[in-house]
């Protein structure tokens, strides 16, 4: 299975992914944001960071690099992209998924591990998983999810809420939602569900001794389903 | 010519960095406020005699880059 994660000026979770996508068994190759056209791949990445150093809107100048629109067009396709945090941020302002995501609701930046609960199974990234619950790390100032009325209309019609932040046994509450986002939303798909943005970083948790394996998890049923 | 253009959040929308600058002017002695949404203010030098032409130019870039409609509303408060 063949990978690429796309690296913007500002990105600084591209290695991380470039080590847990070749740990798992994808042959990844990192791609800088000005080349014109993505290698043969199976999975696009655009990974964490601060793009652009976040100017005018996180993600905002990111989704106009030369690279995006070939992204673009292969996420149009039907090609997997995946955006985590910073990527998510990049996602949304292309349009892709749907939605924004705003200055977290108490002005701080949240740097944890979170709960989060798979919403949906009926996709590439998450069927055949076992588990329901995940322990993932969050490192992020814009998290809080939002979107118009119409649009969260459309997203629960068609499904598309990934991921919700939950505590340990899978309750969504205030309590438990570190960012304020909308209804609990951690991750969202596009309406096809070939293209997934969220805020969780599974790159983070892809060994004992650094903070946890639930990541592993998450990579190894990834490349499974590809296969 | 120069256009300037303001971005603001819709109503709808979150300001928690307006609540907060509300609360300050509030604890320095600015009763008087009912509400402070932040937004952002542009000025764009166009390379543009047509006042008009450059406005509509402007417009297209409120458009593609400088607002986000699902948050955002534009506005084109002065060509000169």
């Amino acid at each position: 299975m063949k990978s690429s994660v796309i690296t913007f000026p500002g990105s600084n979770c591209d290695r991380d992914m470039d080590v847990a996508l070749n740990k798992f068994g994808f042959v990844n190759k990192m791609v800088w944001h000005d080349d014109n056209e993505l290698p043969k791949s199976d999975l696009v990445v655009l990974p964490g960071g601060f793009s652009y150093g976040d100017y005018l809107r996180c993600g905002s100048m990111a989704s106009k690099s030369r690279i995006m629109q070939s992204v673009i067009n292969f996420a149009k396709s039907g090609g997997l992209v995946m955006g985590i945090c910073n990527g998510f941020q990049i996602l949304v302002e292309t349009g892709l998924v749907p939605g924004v995501l705003l200055r977290n609701k108490y002005l701080e930046f949240i740097c944890k591990n979170v709960h989060v609960k798979v919403n949906d199974k009926e996709n590439p990234y998450f069927k055949n998983l076992d588990k329901n619950i995940f322990e993932f790390h969050i490192a992020h100032n814009e998290g809080n999810y939002f979107c118009t009325k119409d649009q969260l209309k459309e997203i629960n019609d068609n499904n598309q809420v990934a991921i919700y932040y939950c505590n340990e046994k899978g309750q969504l509450d205030d309590q438990h939602n570190p960012n304020g986002s909308l209804k609990n939303i951690a991750g969202i798909f596009n309406k096809e569900k070939n293209v997934l943005g969220m805020m969780p970083h599974p790159e983070r948790m892809i060994d004992q001794s650094l903070s946890g394996e639930d990541g592993s998890i998450f990579f190894d049923n990834l490349i499974n389903n590809l296969k | 010519m120069k256009v300037s253009a303001v971005i603001t959040l819709k109503k709808d929308v979150l300001d928690p960095q307006g609540k907060v600058i509300h609360q300050t002017l509030d604890g320095m002695g600015f009763k008087d406020i009912s509400e402070v949404r932040q937004g952002k203010y542009f000025e764009i030098e166009v390379q543009e005699n047509d006042p008009q032409k450059a406005k509509e130019n402007v417009e297209e870039m409120c458009k593609k880059l400088l607002a986000n409609l699902v948050i955002e509303n534009y506005k084109i408060i002065e060509t000169k």
